[in-house]
């Protein structure tokens, strides 16, 4: 057997692991990794210029390809850097490895130069933390932390290494194990068919059936098994603004995203339903509204592979506990061999109601003869990109835009902060695709006050040439706080101003990339069309859109799901 | 409802932390928590009782089961049980009172296990309840030092909790 030091255990764990990428920054305390790692070539590393993209380009990559992501800092502010990052892919729960550096084992405890107690300070936002207390544990550990990361409900898992774990002259044994077994961590492997059975008779009982799936179906690779039963019940779908591609956003049965920013044909249909199925959705406060008014007539039937997501929000008549394909499976065997069949009549009845709010709303807004819509931009983005790009995005009124305006036919591909609304995700999300899928297009929807976030990796962008496409709908101001201040405080846009906005144009040229201003509704789609063209670099779009759109739906805070704002005049 | 949560826990080094930080994060309240090793060496018996409605029950329970390293654990509640706590308490005992407090000890079959011209040092077991009551029996005013351990609980008859 080989002798290794923890360093290179540390590097071959996540080759034999099958990690290709990791992204990180060095310091002190992981210099011995950082060492190991230019001795080798199997695993490549990509140099961020802040440790918080680093996360995020590990959790683009995880949340495109459903694999985990992975990600080195040093201690201390490398590890605290991290912190927004994790806490970003723990709200939707996407699998990810950070590994962070720690002091000397002896030095622990004493505030030594760059100690932190990671292991404290992530605790509330990782699935799990493990620290290493002898080298030759690090096969296993890193082993157990992709097994957790991956398996059951995923999430980030930190693995903090103190330095002396690390040393070159201390060889030990390696051995990756094939296997890892917890007693304590078990996740569940197949749904209760007893529950499964009643749910079938139940969704063929219903007479206004509506189907709400989230990021769970997208997280449990079960996009095929939803579109089946889906197409084979007949049933409206909504999905969450997780869910989004997981179900075609161009068929006919598809009625658009559903909560707060939804359709008006979504939520309406939500509330006015007699069964809901919920697939990988948690009921999550941006989707329910007032949880005591939420669809007053409906019977539930959850299914979740997180039993703790289950009747947390809304009580569950039928709960499974499950993952979300070998459930939908056995669902869709049950609904081929059942003799009961969904009622025809009152199905149709329920499509020409629903025919009636799509045709009443249908996600309309104003246009205008010489201001550029955001929403105009992302329709035209999604005209030139054909609906098929790898969309990120960052966080404000230009992310509900783009989820509303851009129709998603696959999963994987709309890729946002939702659960944490972390503004500064979309470009290293961006990067973190791009530099995986180098042949695939990639969007980053952004706003001026997002990507100024994290615009250093721009940098990053020159050095590993990933030419993502930066499209920048510029309102000059931080939008959504300001529509909710025109709302709710009657128009006083307290710190909602960007004032002395740099010149992006020639930012994105000072770090080596293309920069194109668009402020004029004629340049529009040709300036799009050529900055599409040019496949091999970084294009910074700077586009001036309207400034005082607002995005609707939006519901009234405290009401019911059918309670919504339909532009700045229109409340139903 | 007040609820007796019973886990079995990896002994391990920020096991017990992560139960504690899961109580405060999510706004779940800890009346009284202890904690030590079993006959198993790596495994540790906890004992939280805490307060809520049903539906907070179900969520503490359904969120410790999250925790990797919490690998079983038990409602006491839900079925019989043996609760017990064990307090030491300090009473100012001078006087005519020294009697008075001996006859109380002995009426809570409690123990006086230490003694000095002004102080007895009274040990007693039982379920909180009895605890509470006899501080009350002997009033407020004397009491110098309460220390409680928290509830410990076992299933009655044949269920254990065990891997
Ligand atoms: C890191 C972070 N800080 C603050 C917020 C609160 N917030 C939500 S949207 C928003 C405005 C975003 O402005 P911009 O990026 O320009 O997008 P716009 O709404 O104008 O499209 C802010 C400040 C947040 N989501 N994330
Ligand atoms: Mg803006």
């Amino acid at each position: 057997m080989e002798l290794l030091s923890g360093a290179d255990m540390l590097i071959r764990s996540l080759e034999d692991e099958g990690v290709e990428y990791i992204y990180g920054y060095p310091g002190g305390a992981a210099l011995h990794i950082y060492d190991a790692l230019f001795r080798q070539d199997k695993v490549k590393h990509i140099l961020v210029r802040h440790e918080q993209a680093a996360v995020h380009m590990a959790d683009g990559y995880a949340r495109a390809t459903g694999k985990p992501g992975t990600v080195l800092v040093t201690s201390g502010p490398g590890a605290t850097n991290t912190i927004t990052g994790i806490a970003t892919a723990f709200m939707d729960s996407i699998p990810m490895v950070v590994l962070c550096g720690q002091v000397m084992t002896h030095l622990i405890g004493e505030d030594a130069f760059q100690e932190t107690d990671m292991i404290g300070v992530s605790r509330p936002v990782v699935k799990h933390n493990m620290s290493v207390r002898h080298p030759s544990e690090i096969p296993e550990i890193i082993r157990k932390a992709y097994y957790i990361a991956s398996t059951g409900r995923p999430g980030p898992v930190v693995v903090d290494i103190p330095k002396d774990m690390t040393t070159p002259n201390e060889r030990y044994e390696y051995h990756f194990p094939a296997k890892v077994k917890l007693r304590s961590y078990n996740p569940v492997v197949r749904g209760h068919a007893g529950q499964i059975k009643k749910a079938v008779d139940m969704l063929l009982a219903a007479k206004r059936p509506m189907i709400y799936a989230g990021g769970g179906v997208i997280l449990g690779k079960a996009s095929d098994q939803l579109r089946e039963l889906v197409q084979m019940l007949g049933y409206p779908i909504t999905n969450t603004l997780m869910g989004i591609g997981c179900y075609p956003a161009t068929d006919k049965q598809h009625l658009g995203w559903l909560g707060m920013h939804g359709t008006y044909e979504s939520n309406m249909a939500m509330h006015h339903a007699d069964l809901i199925l919920a697939i990988g959705a948690r009921f999550d406060d941006r989707v329910t509204n007032a949880t005591e008014k939420f669809c007053p007539g409906a019977r539930i039937i959850h299914i979740d592979i997180d039993p703790a997501s289950i009747s947390k929000t809304i009580e569950a008549d039928v709960p499974i506990v499950g993952p979300v394909d070998s459930v939908l499976k056995e669902m869709i065997s049950l609904v081929k061999e059942a003799k009961a069949k969904p009622d025809a009549g009152a199905l149709a009845a329920w499509w020409k109601q629903i025919d009636e709010w799509r045709a009443f709303h249908g996600m309309r807004y104003q246009t205008s003869d010489d201001v550029i819509k955001p929403q105009e931009v992302v329709e035209a983005v999604w005209r030139i990109t054909q609906g098929d790009a790898f969309v990120t995005s960052d966080v404000g009124q230009h992310q509900m835009f783009a989820a509303q305006y851009y129709k998603f036919d696959k999963p994987n591909r709309w890729i946002n902060s939702g659960g944490l609304g972390t503004m500064g995700f979309g470009l290293p999300a961006a990067m973190g695709i791009k530099l995986n899928f180098p042949e695939e297009e990639v969007v980053c929807f952004t706003g001026e006050g997002s990507i100024q976030m994290n615009i250093q990796e721009l940098s990053t962008c020159k050095q590993y040439n990933l030419p993502v496409k930066i499209v920048n709908l510029n309102n000059q101001a931080l939008g959504m706080v300001k529509q909710w201040q025109d709302m709710n405080y009657e128009a006083r846009h307290s710190q909602s101003y960007m004032e002395s906005l740099p010149d992006f144009i020639k930012l994105a040229e000072a770090y080596g990339h293309v920069g194109i201003r668009i402020d004029r509704k004629e340049d529009l789609e040709p300036k799009l069309r050529e900055a599409f063209a040019m496949k091999d670099k970084l294009v910074f779009l700077d586009i001036y859109v309207d400034r005082f759109e607002h995005v609707y739906p939006m519901q009234v805070p405290r009401g019911a799901m059918k309670d919504m704002w339909l532009s700045k005049t229109e409340r139903v | 409802m007040r609820r007796i949560i019973s886990v079995l826990l990896e002994n391990e080094p920020g096991a017990l932390s992560r139960v504690v930080g899961l109580f405060s994060q999510r706004n779940y309240n800890i009346e009284t928590l202890t904690v030590a090793p079993t006959e198993d060496p790596t495994l540790s018996r906890l004992t939280v009782t805490t307060t809520g409605s049903d539906k907070v029950i179900e969520q503490i329970t359904k969120q410790l089961n999250k925790l990797i390293e919490v690998v079983k654990l038990v409602d006491l509640t839900e079925g019989a049980h043996i609760e017990r706590e064990l307090m030491l308490i300090k009473l100012k005992a001078t006087g005519a009172q020294r009697a008075e407090i001996k006859r109380t000890v002995d009426i809570f079959r409690g123990q006086i296990v230490d003694v000095t011209s002004a102080i007895y040092t009274v040990q007693l077991v039982g379920d909180s309840d009895k605890l509470d009551a006899f501080i009350q029996a002997v009033g407020t005013g004397g009491v110098l030092e309460v220390v409680r351990s928290g509830v410990s609980g076992i299933a009655r008859g044949e269920k254990v909790l065990s891997l």
